[in-house]
């Protein structure tokens, strides 16, 4: 019986301690070994049911309700996913009957608030669905802030300029926009958020302060929370947000 | 205007530019600007009225006016009347046929590639078939050289791209050594970096020096951070081998990019100043990719393909040593699937390489198209036999930190050894003498002895 060559595997793997890149992961031949192509096929995977499959907006709601959450379901233009992933400006923007509801919403509220929250699945219903109570949670916590939020704000098929529509109806003066990132293939479940000072349509994105890599193997639900603290009580003493922003946190490290 | 009739039905376009779109094979970047054909009879009427266009036309009948843009004017004052003149009795079409004579060499294109303007190889471009694009491509070779030489007959580069999400210099060590074992590199070592930080990138240039010193490796090393960045590295004193700038085919679309011609020009001048190459001076490296212009609004309403073209006439003013496409990392708004993704890959390459340009590509797609591993191997196997001049390495093909995925260190020995392709020549000497190939071209893992590793401490220091 012949054998395949044997799968050569490198001398050098104590170097793996040092990234999370894929390296001395040996070669069949002068290809990648079975073991290595399954494993990244299952990577992907994940990330391509990441962005197809949709938000389980009832086993979310029902978490939101037992957190005593208060919510509203909105949508953006986009009709389907595969018009989502085409047509990003569609995302940016409130269907009609949304934009009624959230005028209705503003026009009950007592005062306009300060913060308007809101969130959307973007390109990954799982971060969303892993991530966005868990850090509410610990935002809410940890927040000292003396303002007033929103109500949660769920704009289905949203992309991250749609929140500056809801923050205008609302007449907010700041928008935080949690959202699902585009899944890398080791992140597939990575949440962002963006905020945004005196957003409205057709606010560009230098005008916003992001925090990334939101997700258990990634950045802290603690560390987020805490940045995102810091840049709203920045941004709401100074009227401001973005870059000019983003320069003084560089120059405070 | 350009008008036909088809089994009754007339269509007619009212400019070059619109005949141009609507000529697009289709793709989702033109759908969204509104711009691509509505059915596809209308594309095909669309592509047999440009086959008769004339190639003179495009020097006079601009798609985006000369006063307007300044890579118009760029195109316009260094077109080469005289090399022209071979061609300047053809339409389109009869281009499309010249282009497939086999009379027509290599050596016959090269010395016709300075009367081509973008919008002439972008319109022949969207009349021909996969295997046209492959085989045309295929005959040109383009030969660009700093520490190695790119682009020689039988070779096939890669540029070794050892990312880390918070720029860590082990772990960039770490991936680079990882490539080297195995024979990647030689296009160059080059690092997207986190931040645009001048510290930050001074340190990893210090780092790819280091161990290109170290090992005396006969390749150049990059950090592809804002031009301007690099720039001020230089006035830094920093080992600067080559400059990167991600371009565009328009004015506007450079200028959202923060650039101008004047400063590619300056940056050159500099990066020349210091004389770091070798066996050549080509000091440049540019990346672009189409669909940016319509993500910075700047595509003045013509279509993704052309503009993509007229980024080369960009790039092949400053005697780049490498450009790549970035064919399917903007996403599917732009292209939308594999197939689109794919033919565009051809296009790219076959519009740069008959521009003159030394032209990569990097064969890859994000997570939210249609595409996968399988659509990267074909374009891989297409791109191997046009004749591209490199593409990327990276470990296990997933970039850790630009979160998408391209070709692996593997896929590079896959498409050498099946194409009978060796790296560059003297960068498969160095592999020679620190014995990570054999004699034969094969892979001699793991050639520890001859080439000693760092050690964890070693590395622990550096992070």
């Amino acid at each position: 019986m012949l054998l395949p060559d044997q799968v050569e595997r490198n001398a050098w793997s104590y170097l793996k301690e040092f990234t999370d890149a894929r390296i001395a992961i040996g070669r069949s031949g002068l290809s990648i070994p079975t073991r290595e192509v399954l494993r990244f096929q299952l990577s992907h995977a994940q990330a391509r049911d990441a962005v197809l499959q949709p938000l389980d907006t009832q086993k979310l709601y029902d978490q939101l309700e037992a957190q005593g959450i208060k919510f509203m379901t909105v949508q953006s233009k986009v009709t389907d996913r595969t018009e989502y992933l085409r047509r990003p400006d569609l995302g940016r923007q409130l269907a009609d009957e949304s934009a009624e509801k959230i005028a209705a919403l503003a026009a009950s509220l007592p005062a306009a608030p300060d913060i308007a929250m809101v969130f959307s699945e973007g390109l990954s219903s799982i971060a969303i669905q892993t991530n966005l109570l868990p850090f509410l949670k610990v935002f809410n916590a940890v927040s000292g802030l003396n303002v007033r939020f929103s109500p949660l704000i769920h704009v289905e098929q949203g992309r991250v300029a749609v929140g500056d529509a809801v923050a205008d109806i609302l007449g907010a003066k700041v928008v935080v926009m949690l959202i699902g990132e585009r899944p890398g293939l080791t992140s597939p479940d990575s949440m962002g958020i963006y905020m945004t000072y005196d957003a409205r349509p057709g606010t560009t994105d230098e005008r916003r302060n992001c925090i990334s890599n939101i997700r258990p193997a990634g950045q802290s639900y603690m560390q987020a929370a805490d940045t995102l603290n810091y840049l709203l009580s920045e941004s709401l003493r100074r009227g401001i947000s973005g870059v000019d922003l983003k320069d003084d946190q560089v120059a405070l490290e | 205007m350009f008008t036909c009739s088809i089994a009754g039905r007339s269509y007619g376009f009212g400019s070059l530019k619109e005949l141009m779109a609507k000529a697009s094979p289709l793709r989702s970047g033109d759908q969204l600007a509104g711009i691509a054909a509505r059915s596809a009879e209308e594309r095909v009427a669309a592509q047999l009225l440009l086959s008769e266009v004339p190639l003179q036309r495009f020097l006079e009948d601009l798609l985006i006016p000369y006063e307007e843009d300044e890579v118009s004017r760029l195109v316009i004052d260094t077109h080469d009347a005289k090399a022209f003149s071979h061609i300047s009795g053809l339409s389109v079409g009869e281009f499309r046929d010249w282009l497939l004579s086999e009379s027509v060499s290599g050596d016959v294109l090269t010395r016709i590639a300075g009367g081509l303007t973008p919008e002439m190889v972008a319109a022949v471009s969207k009349i021909m078939r996969i295997q046209d694009l492959v085989y045309v491509a295929s005959k040109v070779r383009v030969v660009t050289a700093f520490r190695n030489t790119i682009g020689l007959p039988g070779t096939m580069a890669a540029r070794l791209q050892p990312n880390h999400p918070t720029d860590d210099p082990a772990g960039i060590t770490a991936s680079t050594l990882d490539g080297l074992m195995y024979g990647s590199g030689d296009a160059c070592i080059g690092i997207n970096p986190a931040t645009d930080n001048i510290t930050a990138v001074m340190a990893l240039l210090q780092v790819l020096d280091d161990l290109r010193q170290r090992y005396e490796i006969p390749t150049q090393s990059c950090v592809l951070t804002h031009v301007t960045t690099t720039m001020e590295a230089m006035r830094r004193g920093a080992p600067v081998d080559l400059v990167f700038q991600s371009i565009a085919g328009t004015e506007a679309a450079n200028a959202s990019f923060g650039i101008t011609l004047a400063m590619l020009e300056e940056a050159r001048g500099m990066a020349l100043e210091l004389k770091r190459g070798t066996v050549g001076d080509n000091v440049m490296y540019f990346e672009t990719g189409q669909g940016s212009a319509l993500s910075a609004n700047a595509h003045h309403g013509v279509d993704q393909q052309t503009v993509e073209a007229r980024a080369y006439a960009v790039a092949r003013h400053f005697k780049p040593l490498l450009v790549n496409t970035v064919v399917g990392f903007i996403g599917p708004e732009y292209l939308y699937d594999a197939k689109q993704i794919i033919r565009a890959g051809l296009e790219d390459h076959f519009c740069g390489k008959l521009l003159g340009l030394p032209m990569g590509v990097d064969v890859c797609y994000t997570n939210h198209a249609e595409a996968d591993q399988d659509d990267m191997d074909t374009l891989l196997t297409l791109l191997g036999v046009a004749g591209c001049n490199y593409i990327m390495g990276i470990p296990g093909a997933d970039d850790i930190m630009l979160n998408y995925q391209s070709t692996s260190f593997h896929d590079a020995l896959y498409i050498r050894r099946q194409l009978g392709l060796t790296p560059a020549p003297e960068f498969m000497e160095w592999l020679q003498k620190v014995g990570i190939m054999t004699e034969e071209s094969g892979l001699a893992l793991p050639g520890l002895e001859r080439l000693p590793l760092p050690d964890k401490q070693t590395l622990h220091a550096l992070a």
